[in-house]
Order: structure tokens, then sequence, then C-alpha cells
């Protein structure tokens, strides 16, 4: 896992309540074995049409969001299935972090887990990056905040081990796996 | 000595698994007592530990089985055909692979026990109160009708269980839903959590464990307990919990994986521990009224768009993603939901592919010849379901009156081992996701009980199922 300490990135915005794990990646795309490739697929029923050409209208098959690395989407991004080929095809396809007012649990964790930094922010900002598409934001790790490009800076919450994870490129089961005396002992315990 | 305050049923459970406890910096760490696993969400895990040359720490506390991308065509899973989905099939093989070099226990493809993930684990009484269970599956709180705290998890924590059965975890908060009153003669488990999640919303729950109460739900038999406890996930909750009484007990007794004997009796006295004390605090409390309910039916591309079916679809205005979803099912607002046609009916999935939904669906088609034109998939949750439908007649009422009976899956639920709906066209479906393409690019659900999806199927159109059962 690649290391955050801070992300400079004008966003993408999908103003959709609701984006379920279906929506980012398909069901039939998840027969795969590996976490590689995934990018291809993301949101692939919204991106393409039924002969597989972009859809024009998508806002990722636009030019201006070549490179961006900031996804805004609207209320609660990643309810329903915990496929963690949500999260693998976001950062396969480039982006590194999601901001929206909510984000649904299962996703939020698997995000957490794969260097794709999950933004909670309040509905004001949300409001202002929704109607700024394109914006060049700066989401800072070390001080927790987001800041967008009229100077506004505005707190977002992360878990604080989360938080040492991802900026140091570092799984949590180095962690786990360094309480295997504490493991033992309980399973000894309840045996 | 201290007496210690009231406790929640989460807590309890809770509070018995925690290896380390959490601090400001780091989540506890939290002990697994079932893994379920299967062949979609487990290759990558399996990867990691092969790349890290680790072992599976607990293989008797591990089992797996297929059920998202298998077949359900008799001729592709016991037959000479091959599995038709080519990279199904290698992810079913890569399962049996990874089993056999892993140690894991496999209910494989022919395996007569071989089902959906959330309707073997109680079938086999491997599903317990008080355990914790996960799989890397959202629909995991089904076994939280046990009074098991059991929750999805991704592929990589799936990997972090496969090596230490162990995961770090922050502690949720609690809500409880009180279901007073009793649910009407056609009214079932699944319209109840419908409308709840209709009264929540899909993100009510994010952060929450639920424990479902009351008199509505003391006076469910286990299946329909499950029904409410699987959908938790469609209200953003992880896990739902149920306390677990006498009927839990008859469940499990005698189960193939239950305890006997003495430690059957030692088991129920732990049991009987686990309610939630009197005086123990939620953080949250939701109250519902069981009586007020009628069949439910979703209108919309989330499970919280939900009326009752004598009901119109409504309309909110100046909301653009309602317009958008309703332009998506091809509705307008105002209109009613019943009566609207159908084209295909699918009876299954781990909310409603158990032998009490199976028999309820047959008592209504019973006599009845499904609709020209409809497709009726019925699709039983595990092998055991298929061969008891199948020891009662239930099969021979689906198949006399017109349905397709097929091998157990998960199958028109989600689609990826290829039965879907074809695009554009309607399905009252008693699976838990009405999401866009969720049954199939550009199809359309419309998700319901068993007895409406019944109901559906004979007149071809959105049909309150007390129409016919009265009538």
């Amino acid at each position: 896992m690649t290391a955050i300490k801070t992300l400079r990135s004008r966003t993408v915005v999908l103003p959709s309540t609701n984006i379920d794990t279906d929506q980012i990646m398909p069901a039939r795309f998840l027969t795969t074995t590996t976490r590689e490739g995934l990018g291809a697929h993301l949101f692939a029923d919204w991106r393409y049409d039924a002969a597989g050409a972009p859809n024009p209208d998508f806002v990722l098959n636009r030019p201006e969001a070549k490179g961006c690395q900031v996804l805004v989407a609207g209320r609660n991004i990643g309810c329903g299935s915990s496929r963690e080929h949500a999260p693998w095809g976001l950062v396969d396809y480039g982006f590194r972090a999601v901001i929206s007012t909510e984000i649904a649990d299962i996703f939020r964790n698997n995000s957490l887990k794969n260097g794709l930094l999950p933004v909670i922010v309040d509905g004001q900002t949300h409001e202002w990056l929704l109607a700024n598409p394109g914006a060049e934001v700066t989401i800072d790790l070390e001080s927790c905040t987001l800041t967008l490009p009229t100077g506004t800076a505005v707190k977002f919450p992360i878990d604080a081990f989360a938080r040492y994870c991802l900026m140091n490129g570092v799984d949590e089961l180095g962690y786990l796996l360094s309480k295997d005396a504490e493991i033992r002992a309980y399973e000894q315990r309840r045996a | 000595m201290r007496v210690s305050s009231p406790k929640t049923m989460f807590e309890k459970v809770w509070d018995r698994h925690v290896v380390v406890p959490e601090t400001a910096d780091t989540p506890a760490v939290l002990f697994i007592d079932l893994h379920l696993t299967h062949e979609v969400t487990s290759p990558q895990a399996f990867q990691l530990l092969r790349e890290r040359g680790m072992k599976l720490r607990r293989p008797d506390l591990t089992l797996a089985t297929m059920d998202h991308s298998t077949p359900t065509r008799t001729e592709q899973v016991f037959g000479g055909q091959p599995i038709s989905i080519e990279s199904a099939a290698r992810q079913v093989h890569q399962l049996e692979k990874n089993c056999a070099e892993f140690g894991v226990e496999l209910l494989g493809l022919r395996h007569e026990l071989r089902g959906i993930v959330h309707i073997i684990g109680p079938e086999l009484g491997l599903t317990q109160p008080g355990r914790t269970i996960v799989c890397g599956d959202s629909h995991t709180s089904t076994h939280g009708a046990f009074g098991a705290l059991a929750f999805g998890i991704g592929s990589t924590e799936v990997g972090h269980v496969l090596a230490t059965q162990c995961l770090l975890q922050r502690r949720p908060k609690t809500l409880a839903i009180e279901v007073a009153n009793a649910l009407h003669p056609g009214v079932t488990a699944k319209d109840l959590i419908l409308g709840i999640i209709g009264q929540i919303g899909v993100a009510g729950g994010t952060g929450h464990v639920i424990e479902y109460r009351g008199a509505a739900i003391r006076a469910m038999d286990m299946e329909a307990r499950m029904t409410v406890c699987n959908m938790s996930i469609e209200a953003g909750a992880r896990a739902g919990l149920i306390a677990p009484d006498e009927t839990t007990f008859a469940y499990l007794k005698g189960k193939a994986r239950a305890p006997r004997g003495a430690a059957w009796d030692e088991a129920v006295a732990r049991w009987r521990e686990l309610p939630s004390d009197s005086g123990a605090r939620f953080d949250r409390t939701v109250n519902v009224d069981a009586a007020a309910l009628e069949p439910m039916i979703t209108y919309g591309t989330n499970p919280g768009m939900v009326v009752p079916i004598t009901a119109p679809i409504p309309s909110r205005s100046g909301d653009a993603a309602f317009d958008k979803s309703l332009a998506y099912m091809g509705f307008t607002a105002g209109e009613p939901i019943r009566n609207q046609p159908v084209n295909v009916v699918f009876l299954g999935s781990c909310t409603n592919g158990r032998i009490s939904d199976l028999r309820a669906a047959a008592d209504v088609l019973r006599g009845h010849k499904v609709a020209k034109g409809v497709h009726l998939l019925v699709v039983p949750g595990s092998q055991q379901v298929r061969r008891e439908a199948e020891k009662e007649g239930l099969d021979r009422v689906f198949i006399e009156a017109g349905a397709d009976w097929r091998e157990s899956g998960c199958s028109m639920c989600l689609g990826m081992n290829g039965d879907t709906v074809p695009k554009g066209e309607y399905c009252v479906s008693t699976s838990n996701r009405n999401f866009e393409g969720r049954q199939g690019v550009g199809a359309r659900t419309l998700l319901a009980s068993p007895l409406t999806a019944a109901a559906t199927a004979i007149r071809g159109r959105v049909t309150d199922p007390r129409d016919l059962i009265n009538g």
C-alpha cells in the first residue's frame, strides 16, 4: 500500500445519493481471482453503453476528469455489498480519496485498507464541492484537514490507527500478527 | 463486590470476544468463533496468505462453500455440461484448490450440504447464540437471528481472519428497534424489514448494531427472524441481533453441528444469559407498530424506496436522484404500484430461500398456473432445502404451475452466475437489493415477500397476496 500524507488534486463529482457498490463494481466483474485490473470496469453500467462504447455524458469520460484523484459523491456512498472489488476498482482507476457527508461502514473499512481515503465532510462543505466540480482541493492527513481553493479548511474525522497505517503505508495485518501471544492466551482461556 | 451495570446483548457478546481492548490509538482485537467463506471474496485473501508464507490459523473454525457464481441448472452442477461462464468456473476451481492447499473444509459444488453460506450456517447448527461470525458477504447479518454477533467483511479482512482468527474493530453503537403488536395475515417478516428500512432509511443504521425486540419478533419462527436480520445491512447496519429464546433452542437442538448431551445443556444455560439486561441502555431506539403494516413492495432503486402494496408510487419534488430512480424503473409518481405488469418472478436468496419461504409460496401457487409470458424462477437456498421441498412435493407444485425449479445458490439475486433479468424487464424478487442493474444490466427489481411474489406470478401483475389468500 502506498503511503498518503497529503494529496492535492482536482475533483470529479458524482452527485447521486446512495451510490451502492453494485454501481461502483457490477457483480459480473466479481468472478476475478485477483485484485488487479478492476479500474477498467469501474462504474461500468454508467460509463459504457450496451455496445461497450464510452457514454459521453458520464463524468469520468469527460476530458477534464483525466488525472483526478478525488471523487466527490452524494450522501451515503458505498452502501450495499461488502465487495472489496469496489475500492480496488477506484484505486486501480487512480482515485486516492472519496468525499461525502456519509460513507457506508463496510465500504469505508475496505477503502482504508487499500489506501483510498474516506473523507466525511459537513453539509455546507459538501454543497460547495458538489457545486464546483473540478475544484483543486488539498487533503492533509497529518492535520486531518480538507482545504478548498477558497482557502476554507475543514477538519475530517478518521480513526487514529487507520490514519497511522495510511500515513506509513503499512497494513493492519502486521499489528494483528504482533498480538499472537494475546490471541494464544485467549484461545487457551476459551478452550 | 461491585454489581455490574446492565448490558445489552451486543455488549455481552462483544466483551466476551475482546482479545486486546481498544484504546484511543488502536481498535480492539476481536476473536472470531466462526469464519464462513465462499468463492467470490476469498481468492485474494488466500493469495495474501500464500504471498506471506502463512498458514491458516484455525481450520477448525473455518468453513467454505460456493454459492455466488455457481450454476443452478442441474446439468451444469451434476451432469456432463460445463459451467457456462468460464471465469465463474475458474473461481469455483480456485476455491477447491485453496481449500485443499490450506486445509479448509469445503462443501463443494456437488456436496449434499452445499448452499448459500447464510442458509447453511444455521442449517448445520454452526450458527449459535453468543458467537462472533464473519464472512466476506454483507448478508452475514442473517446469523444475528440467533443472538450471534455476525457481520460482513471485505477480502482484506477475510485474510486477517484466515491468518489470525481475529479482526481489528471499533465498537459500534447500538440501536434498539422495538416492534410492538402482531403482523396481520398476509404480512410477513419480509414486509416488516422492508417497512423498517422505509422508516429509518438506507443509512439509518450506519455505525450501529441493531437489536430487534418486541412482541412481533418474539412471535416469529427462526426463519422469519433470519429474514429480518438478513436485511439489517440494507438499513446500513452491519449487524442485527435477536435475543435467543425457546424458539432458538428448539431450532438448534439436534442439528448436525450443534452441541449434544451435557454440552447442549451447558450451552443452553450459557445462551439464556445472553439477552439484554433490563435497564440496558441503547444509543438509539426506534419504535415500529407491526399491526400497522401491509404487504410492502419497492418501487425504486434502493430498498428504502418502499410502499405498502395498496399505496401509490410517491413523489418528491425537486429530488433529482428520486426522479432518476423512477425513470430507471419506468414508473410515474402517483400511479399505483399494484397491477404493474411483470416479466419475471424470482423466489430464493439468503433473504427468502428457506423451506418456510418455499412452503408459503407453494401454498399460494397450488392449483394455479403462472401467468402467460411470466418466468417464475424458484431457487432453493441450499441443497438441504431443495431435498426437503422435494420430499414435501413442493417442487411438483412449482413445476405444475409452470415454474423453473433449480439447484441452490444466490442465482438471480445478483446474477453473477448468468441467471439474470433481461434489460428493461420487471422482476418481483424475494431477494434483498433493488439497485440499478443488480439482477442484470437494465433489470428493474421490485422487492417483496414470497407471498407477494407467488401471487404476482399467477396474475402477471403486482398482486396483493391477500386478494388470493382471502378469495
